[in-house]
């Protein structure tokens, strides 16, 4: 199996690069919620207490500075730093289940969540584990069906379906 | 299986005796639900109008009144909006109904969630839900005129009211209460549920309640809170004793005891904008059957709900005046969205 | 004598063939219900409830207690296998859970979990049946300066245990309030932070961030190590459940603690989240092994799932004595007792004795049946760990789909359950600490609900929190508690300085 082989690949993102991504991650939620709290209201009302914006206000003001100063340990080159924390190989696995996990949820918008997830592991099934496809297409297929039984028949949960459903009349 | 095929005899047999029974049998032959019909709570669960939603639930499923399953499905996410704003975007879909509270009316005044009662299709009024003046019973108020003459010689919010949600039902009849009071106002404290209202009261960590019969009932009837007054303009028809001495008839109009105040919450169903006529007709004549049931009859009575019916013309009539009953009681209030 | 007089009687109403079927039916659905993020307790429940109109309350009220039990059961079971927790009560469990299975000890994690689970709902039902009508008194005193300092309790118990970056430790409990406070602000009735998006009016729902974080995030690190997961190879021995236990009198204090903050937290009622954190941060603060934790400690496991099986079981008292239900379940359940015509409330237990005693018993009963049903079935959870990782991987993004759907019934969370995915991975990789995120995502809404609401009965002044010696004790402990590491630091210091006397 040459997937669990270690095999180290091109170097994509140091963990300097993540570390100074997220910092600035948060300093941007920072500002939304910044924004909205100042509408709200920051007082403290005599009689009342804190105004709806007040805490929120608060709060990301100390996530702000804790993330500046995060940003700023990040900034300088170390030698941790500069260690490579994501390989092409490794993003490309990552990719391997999130691009497909993403089309899938997409794809639920139009055939509902069973025929979509059916189609999902089937699909990752055979070009992933290298399964037959007749394997892949039975085991996909229970999980759906198991699935479906448990919520749309037994616990009545309804889950978003598409026109497969639509015709057995559900 | 065999439950189903249960199901399907009475579920014809009850759309038989419909067809027979209304003038227009053109409308009423047609339509039943050809899949579960959803029912969408705008509230959270464990409240008074998840309880009724549960309760019309069981007694569809235990009388076998739809051939269909009824599924429940709380979304009360931003005051009960989310909720409103999923029955007006599924306009074109009928099997979807909803049971609302005053949050019909004063979410979208409140917060100003783009929706009105208007964007959905009204089907029958349930009951209307009654509110009482509560005290706590080591409390020496012992009439409405007791309490409010304590609050107006009172300093300026030094008495607590509890109460569900914000600009909601309960603070709008406290605001109205206010309006009474020589201008001494109440501090409104919201809770998130009404038994937790209750039981706040009778910890003594606020002073008064407004809370419906049924959330404050076991507390009464153990002799912890005392029921001052009624906002009804009548006294409640149950003249069973539900505490030793007392029945909910024993409890005095508000407007007799010196404070002119009537309000009442509309428990009502609304089906999808829409709707055929033969559609909501299904529905009228389905909570017609759950109303007929004994034990609909017994949870009225368990609640004191005031048992109003209706339907069609009489309903739309009475939620265009109760909007604006709404509106205006929150504009006195300034509890109207800014935005 | 009164009470154990009663309780033998009902004993005779619980203790029958029918009623054990019951049970065993309850706490199988109980149990699916628990492994699936998709299905709540209140969802089985609220289904099975209307079919329970036909039986007797005692019957039906067993029938779907049984299944709050097997929920409470269940939830550890994707925590520990799979890092993905199935109730939000066990998020706690997947902290050392989740390593014990990468270390290829899955067994002894579950039956840890299980054992747990079992003594905290039984001290808590031992309290219920002795000290009911003390406790439901107690309760009374709780208003929202208490709550507040409660919840302040949890906070300070479980800040400051962190390891790696004070500053991301920070930033990312931040993160957690700034979630926590979008959407309806219930004390004013305004909408924040929703900048007019209907998807956003219910606020970010702490089940979805949870899914995404943990589930997600532990596929796609999975991912990125090779196409496994760590300790999908353990043998499977059938010893587990004694190995398991050999090691457990150890530990008798952090399970005595752990019962404690149960019922504690869920009488006041907290709830059943709250104090498994609350549970695993004081169990790391004072146990021998605390720096261990996270690392794959069974103690770690034990402390969260007992607190939070004794504060789900003792959040059933409230429901019973005073109407107020501690969750989401027990406010169901509470539908359920009023369409069979019980009141909850201070007379359920002086009019129908028959019926609360039942309860109580099957409540012993239940729990006795549950643990061996899912000690029995160990090898078989553990197994599900042996099949290929690219039949699960597909499968347990599905199934976390599910449970982010139907969180609101909104394909909106089921995408920020894919960009929580994607936070949780950066957040592991650059060691921001995730539980201080969850914990204020969780309790933050709360606590700034109480906090506002002891604020307008005070009229804006903050001594309100002192103003009892409940209230006041409660914040106080907590002070200590949130400078507790600042005293060990400090402490460590002086000792390290070599001059300063310890204190004998």
């Amino acid at each position: 199996m040459s997937s669990n082989e270690e095999a180290e690949g091109r170097p994509l993102a140091s963990y300097r690069t993540l570390d100074i991504a997220v910092a600035i991650f948060f300093l941007i939620v920072c500002a939304i919620v910044m924004t909205d709290s100042l509408r709200l209201g920051i007082s403290w009302k005599p009689n009342e207490g804190p105004m709806p914006g007040l805490f929120p206000f608060y709060i990301v003001v100390a996530m702000g500075i804790a993330s500046i100063i995060n940003l700023a340990k990040a900034l300088p080159h170390t030698e941790d730093g500069g260690e490579t924390a994501v390989t092409s190989v490794g993003l490309g696995r990552m990719a391997a289940i999130f691009v497909p996990a993403v089309i899938f949820v997409l794809a639920t918008n139009f055939i509902g969540i069973y025929v979509s997830a059916a189609i999902y592991i089937g699909s990752f099934m055979v070009f992933f584990g290298k399964f037959p496809v007749w394997k892949a297409a039975v085991i996909s297929l229970a999980i759906a069906i198991v699935n479906f039984m448990m919520f749309e028949v037994w616990f009545l949960v309804p889950l978003p379906k598409g026109p497969l459903e639509a015709a057995l009349g559900y | 299986m065999i439950r189903r095929g249960t199901f399907k005899v009475t579920g014809i047999a009850g759309a038989l005796a419909l067809g027979a029974g209304l003038a227009s049998p053109a409308l009423a032959q047609g339509w039943e639900p050809q899949k579960p019909v959803t029912l969408i709570i705008p509230a959270g669960t464990g409240g008074g109008a998840d309880q009724m939603a549960r309760f019309i639930q069981g007694v569809v499923q235990k009388h076998n009144l739809m051939k269909q399953p009824l599924i429940v499905i709380n979304k009360g996410g931003g005051a009960g909006a989310e909720g409103f704003l999923e029955m007006k975007a599924s306009a074109a879909d009928p099997h979807k109904i909803a049971i609302t509270l005053s949050n019909l009316f004063t979410t979208p005044l409140g917060t100003g969630s783009p929706f009105n009662w208007k964007d959905m299709k009204p089907v029958s009024m349930l009951a209307l839900d009654q509110f009482v003046l509560w005290t706590n019973s080591e409390k020496p108020y012992k009439t409405t005129k007791d309490y409010i003459d304590a609050v107006k010689a009172g300093e300026d919010r030094q008495f607590k009211m509890g109460g569900t949600g914000s600009k909601q039902e309960d603070q709008i009849v406290t605001a109205a209460i206010e309006q009474q009071t020589g201008g001494k106002k109440f501090t409104y404290v919201p809770y998130a549920g009404g038994g937790q209202v209750a039981v706040q009261l009778v910890g003594n960590h606020v002073d008064s309640t407004v809370n419906n019969p049924i959330e404050a009932v076991a507390q009464w009837r153990a002799g912890q809170l005392r029921p001052l007054c009624i906002f009804d303009a009548q006294r409640s028809s149950y003249t069973a004793k539900v505490t030793e001495k007392e029945a909910w008839s024993d409890i005095p109009t508000c407007k007799d005891s010196g404070l002119p105040v009537e309000y009442q919450m509309l428990r009502g169903i609304f089906t999808t904008k829409n709707a055929t006529p033969a559609q909501v007709n299904f529905y009228v004549d389905l909570m017609k059957k759950v109303m007929a049931t004994p034990d609909w009859k017994e949870f009225m009575e368990k609640g004191a709900f005031n048992q109003t019916f209706m339907s069609g013309p009489d309903f739309e009539k009475w939620l265009t005046s109760a909007e604006a009953q709404h509106a205006d009681l929150m504009k006195k209030a300034g509890f109207l969205a800014t935005q | 004598m009164e009470e154990l007089n009663a309780l033998f009687g009902g004993f005779a109403v619980a203790l029958s063939a029918y009623h054990v079927l019951l049970m065993v039916i309850g706490i199988t659905l109980g149990v699916i219900i628990g492994v699936l993020p998709g299905l709540g307790g209140a969802n089985g429940v609220a289904i099975l409830l209307p079919l329970t109109f036909t039986m007797s309350p005692t019957s039906a009220i067993i029938l779907l207690t049984s299944i709050y039990w097997g929920a409470l059961f269940g939830g550890a079971i994707t925590s520990i296998l799979f890092n993905i927790p199935g109730e939000p009560w066990s998020v706690a469990t997947t902290f050392d859970g989740h390593p014990m299975a990468q270390k290829g000890k899955a067994d002894e994690a579950l039956v840890g979990a299980f054992t747990s689970s079992f003594v905290g709902a039984i001290f808590a039902v031992c309290l219920i049946t002795f000290l009911a009508p003390v406790v439901a008194k107690f309760a009374l005193r709780f208003g929202p300066a208490e709550f507040f300092a409660v919840q302040f309790l949890t906070f300070a118990s479980f800040i400051g245990m962190g390891r790696g970056s004070a500053w991301k430790t920070v930033a990312s409990m931040c993160l957690g309030f700034a979630l926590a406070s979008v959407g309806l602000d219930n004390v004013t009735g305004t909408l924040r932070m929703t900048f007019g998006q209907d998807e956003l009016l219910n606020g970010f729902k702490f089940l979805v961030a949870v899914i995404g974080l943990f589930g997600i995030g532990e596929i796609l690190s999975s991912m990125e190590d090779g196409l496994k997961f760590n300790g999908a190879a353990a043998k499977l021995r059938m010893d587990a459940v004694i190995r398991t236990w050999k090691q457990l009198p150890k530990m008798t204090m952090t399970f005595l603690r752990s019962c404690i903050v149960g019922c504690w937290m869920g009488i006041t009622p907290g709830g059943a989240t709250p104090a498994s954190f609350m549970g695993y941060g004081i169990a790391k603060r004072l146990s021998k092994r605390g720096d261990n934790f996270g690392k794959g400690e069974l103690e770690g496991v034990v402390a969260p799932e007992t607190a939070a099986h004794a504060a789900g079981t003792a959040a059933l008292l409230p429901m019973l004595t005073l109407g107020i239900p501690g969750s989401p379940t027990a406010a169901v359940l509470l539908g359920g007792l009023l369409i069979w015509g019980l009141q909850p409330g201070p007379l359920l237990f002086v009019e129908q004795k028959d019926f609360v005693w039942g309860l109580i018993a099957s409540m012993y009963l239940g729990n006795v049946v549950g643990l061996i049903m899912v000690l029995t079935c160990v090898p078989l959870f553990a197994a599900i760990l042996r099949v290929p990782f690219s039949i699960i991987a597909p499968a347990i993004v599905f199934v976390c789909a599910i449970g982010a759907y139907t969180v609101n019934n909104a394909m909106f969370d089921v995408w920020m359950m894919l960009v929580f995915g994607v936070l949780g991975y950066l957040f592991n990789k650059l060691r921001y600490p995730l539980p201080p995120l969850v914990l204020a995502l969780v309790l933050g809404d709360q606590a700034e609900s109480s906090f506002r609401q002891a604020m307008l009965v005070s009229q804006g002044h903050v001594g309100v929190f002192w103003s009892n010696w409940l209230c006041g004790g409660i914040m106080t402990l907590g002070l200590v508690m949130a400078f507790w590491p600042a005293f060990q630091a400090l402490r460590a210091k002086l000792a390290g300085n070599g001059a300063v006397a310890r204190p004998a």
